[in-house]
């Protein structure tokens, strides 16, 4: 008799309203086996997943874990059947050292032993190869750790099914291979591994097969070495889709924002960023590269006029007139005035640069309303830039009126990136503009910007995917701790030059301490 | 081994609902009033044994039941919706201002202390003028405090306002009591009870017809100040996200003192409303818990301005209502609490129903071997 698999899910369906976020999806990973789920964002990845983790309970279909058909109505019921799920959005206490994390929610009688769980826990990262010192407290960790942590939370309690739901999206280079290292030993020792991913490269990678969901709709399995990038993409998209990005060169480049010197300390006190300088051109794609939280943030506000900076200056290069204008402590308002055009498309776009309950015209509203006498607010150039947008770009909605909240994550970043490059910036600064967008829409972004790129304008693009960043952009500062650690020529860099760049200054750093 | 207890689904689970359509919204909401007043009914009969039928006859004859009574109605709805108008472009600014009560007894105290001792001074007009320009300052000073402190210093506007309830309670007992007629007494009682200065005139044969005719021109007012002028789309531009506001170049603190300025001082013309055009004369109770009702019915009609005349309508007629069954069954005044409060729960009740809905098991499954 065959062994049953770990897993196995059948014809699961799951509707939000009327959204069907899976439809009839079918799967099953067997006993030391790595299967990746593969899917565009908003194509059901998670949501399936987290009906295993006993989060949403599925409208139809059955799940059964070794043979036997289970019901999971809760977190608790999905634990008793050893599955184990590493959310994306970690749930660590972060006074807590790793021990006490670990051990928490333990139903034991009396006190923790907290040594005799130290011991065990030790044993675990001996076994798979996790590095950490468990004795360190959550808030001083690096994200990778609080990862490990709660990988080993869920083994520690004798998790014999793991579901990592996007793990590398907060890593760097050196970070992921790691962490696939100690994938491969839990798979050795027999665990069942379901990762959540849509980066194909770390598909081709680890798995052993992979499952392609497109549109809550199961698309069919296969083994990874029978699959290629293009093919994984044609089942994802449903269509052939030309990866390369356009690199033009431009001639004739000059100045247009100088950076000098400058420093930023928050409202707590703490230095974020230190003494940055560098210069963006115009006609280039200025990528930003660091890992979350390097100050990329806030060096994009402070240009933009949203904080107050302890030193330096932020020098605007008039072509026209020959003249360098300080934008140092303006306000977005007084840069408007001043006849600069910035555009800025903030990383968090429903809470800077959109309002959430507005529709699609008020929202266009939002870099005019101010224009002329009135004390009424004009609607008209702003309904005919709202169909103009939704018309060129593609934007998916019901009619111009609808709220922008009801949009999705694509369509969202389509009406933030159209308006801002229809004010006809000659700055324009994006933060991950295609975080949370399916490959369609990154790579009509892309060509967006490639074409404010060729009318000259400059562009300061922060992302977080190296290949990309290296494929689009011609030159690529890397940020580390609020520090430059290099500024690199993308046509002649590599991700590990990159990746070494990121991390330069942070050992230092924590050996001060 | 667990098989038993595993297969076993749970009964109903919540599913939101997508968008649904304007008419069948309105149905369930409907279906939730008729199903607050079955059980108003019910606890009606199991309470007192009444008639239920008879105590919601009883209800509408004392909201509307006599020329007099409709026209108190409308006089408490225009008040109410005064209030309800005043708290909405805050609210919208997501500035949490709980201290509309105080807000309308500095407004009906400024009116007092005009109408005390301007009274036979000077011209009528001028006397209501004065009154008007007095009581709008007083309640936009009382709006302006929290305000200008939650905008230099980030203090906790819901606590701000509400002590400032408090302040404005001690505020106007004491003057109460110094003016108090006959003194001492402390009561100031009708102001101006022979020369009616400073009274507002009583139009068409109704001494009421001005404060409603003036709380419908501030309606429309309102409606269109938060639609359609630069000023409303800011303030809803800093409620929806102080950070795009700021990013947008809008000037944050501005618009905060800005908007509670006018909160402040449209409450101060409700207490105007209450002392020149109601009760020609200023109490502690004044107010008389309308700044916290108000918030319900401006949350109620989704701080809409028109929407709130049905909102403020309802409570108000579900408040005269309940008054008269307690007098006419000689009930404890409680009980028309209890059955208010049951059917305003209900109304806010069909809103997650609105939005949600229960999916039902389906089929209950063969425990398999």
């Amino acid at each position: 008799m065959a062994l049953k698999p770990a897993i196995e899910l059948r014809n699961i369906t799951k509707t939000f309203g009327s959204i069907v976020a899976n439809k009839d999806v079918s799967l099953t990973v067997d006993r030391g086996e790595i299967l990746s789920i593969l899917g565009e964002n908003g194509s059901g990845k998670t949501t399936l997943m987290n009906m295993l983790a006993g989060i949403y309970f599925p409208d139809h279909g059955e799940i059964f874990i070794n043979g036997e058909e289970v019901v999971i109505k809760s977190p608790k019921d999905s634990f008793a059947h050893g599955i184990g799920m590493i959310h994306q959005h970690f749930k660590l206490v972060d006074v807590f050292s790793a021990v006490e994390n670990i051990v928490l929610g333990i139903e034991e009688k009396g006190r923790y032993n907290l040594k005799e769980s130290a011991k065990a826990i030790k044993k675990i990262c001996d076994a798979y190869g996790f590095e950490i010192d468990l004795n360190k407290k959550i808030y001083e960790m690096s994200v990778s750790e609080k990862q490990t942590v709660e990988i080993i939370k869920v083994l520690y309690r004798g998790a014999d099914i793991l579901i990592l739901d996007e793990p590398t999206a907060v890593l760097t280079p050196h970070e992921t291979s790691k962490l696939f290292n100690v994938m491969r030993n839990m798979k050795k020792d027999g665990k069942s591994i379901i990762i959540i991913t849509h980066k194909l490269n770390e598909v081709l990678e680890i798995s052993d097969k992979v499952s392609v969901l497109r549109k809550g709709v199961y698309i069919g399995t296969i083994n990874t070495a029978d699959a290629d990038e293009s093919i994984l993409t044609e089942m994802m998209v449903g269509k052939k889709v030309d990866l390369n990005i356009e690199r033009a060169d431009i001639e004739n480049k000059e100045d247009r924002l100088i950076i000098e010197n400058i420093s930023y300390n928050n409202r707590e006190g703490v230095n974020i960023l230190n003494h940055v300088n560098f210069t963006a051109k115009s006609g280039e794609i200025l990528g930003i590269a660091g890992i979350a939280g390097s100050g990329q943030r806030e060096l994009l506000e402070s240009i933009a006029g949203l904080r107050h900076l302890s030193s330096g200056s932020i020098l605007y290069n008039n072509a026209e007139t020959g003249e360098k204008e300080n934008l140092r402590d303006k306000t977005p308002l007084q840069i408007r005035e001043m006849g600069i055009r910035l555009s800025f498309v903030p990383e968090d776009r429903l809470g800077m640069g959109l309002v959430a309950n507005m529709d699609i015209i008020d929202n266009m509203t939002l870099r005019s309303y101010k224009k002329g006498k009135s004390v009424f607010v004009e609607k008209k150039a702003p309904t005919d830039l709202a169909n103009e947008i939704i018309e060129e770009l593609e934007v998916v909605t019901p009619s111009a009126k609808t709220p922008v909240r009801r949009l999705s994550g694509g369509n969202v970043q389509k009406v933030l990136v159209g308006r801002e490059i229809k004010a006809n910036p000659k700055v324009l600064m994006v933060a991950y503009p295609v975080r949370g967008l399916d490959i369609n829409s990154s790579y009509m972004i892309y060509s967006l910007l490639n074409e404010q790129k060729e009318k000259g304008t400059s562009v300061i693009f922060v992302g977080e995917d190296l290949d990309v960043l290296i494929e689009l952009c011609d030159r690529i500062v890397v940020i580390s701790s609020g520090e430059i650690s290099g500024i690199v020529d993308a046509r002649n860099t590599t991700k590990e030059e990159i990746g070494v760049l990121m991390t330069k200054g942070r050992s230092a750093d924590s050996n001060e301490k | 081994m667990k098989n038993k207890e595993k297969v076993s689904e749970p009964l109903f689970h919540i599913v939101k609902r997508g968008n649904l359509p304007t008419t069948k919204s309105w149905l369930i909401r409907i279906v939730s009033i008729v199903a607050a007043l079955i059980v108003c009914g019910i606890v009606t009969v199991l309470v007192t044994g009444e008639n239920p039928f008879e105590v919601y006859g009883t209800m509408i004859s004392g909201a509307v039941g006599t020329e007099r009574k409709i026209w108190s109605t409308a006089q408490n709805t225009a008040i109410l919706l005064c209030i309800s108008l005043a708290v909405t472009p805050a609210f919208k600014m997501k500035f949490w201002n709980i201290g509309a009560e105080g807000q309308v007894l500095m407004g009906a105290l400024a009116s007092a202390t005009c109408m005390i001792f301007l009274g036979d001074k000077i011209p009528n007009w001028a006397l209501i003028l004065v009154m008007v320009v007095a009581s709008i300052i007083a309640g936009a000073i009382w709006g302006f405090i929290p305000a200008f402190f939650k905008a230099n210093w980030n203090t906790n506007e819901t606590l701000f306002t509400l002590m400032m309830n408090y302040i404005a309670i001690q505020i106007v007992s004491y003057f109460v009591f110094e003016w108090s007629v006959p003194a001492g007494s402390g009561h100031i009682g009708i102001i101006n009870p022979t020369s009616n200065a400073g009274w507002f005139p009583t139009i068409f044969g109704q001494k009421y017809f001005c404060n409603v005719a003036i709380v419908i021109v501030l309606t429309v007012i309102m409606y269109i100040y938060l639609k359609y002028s630069k000023h409303g789309y800011e303030l809803s531009v800093v409620g929806g996200s102080e950070n795009t506001a700021k990013y947008i170049g809008i000037n944050v603190k501005k618009v905060v003192i800005r908007t509670m300025i006018l909160s402040g001082a449209l409450c101060g013309i409700a207490g105007l409303l209450m002392v020149a055009g109601t009760d020609h004369t200023v109490t502690r109770d004044t107010a008389g818990g309308r700044g916290f009702t108000a918030i319900m019915v401006s949350w109620l009609a989704k701080f809409n301005p028109i929407y709130m005349i049905l909102t403020a309508l309802l409570i108000v007629f579900l408040q005269k209502g309940a008054g008269e069954i307690s007098m006419i069954f000689g009930l404890n005044e409680s009980f028309a609490d209890i059955l208010t409060g049951i059917i305003i729960f209900f109304i806010i009740g069909s809103e997650f129903f609105i939005n949600y809905k229960l999916k039902f098991r389906e089929k209950t499954k063969e425990v398999k071997d």
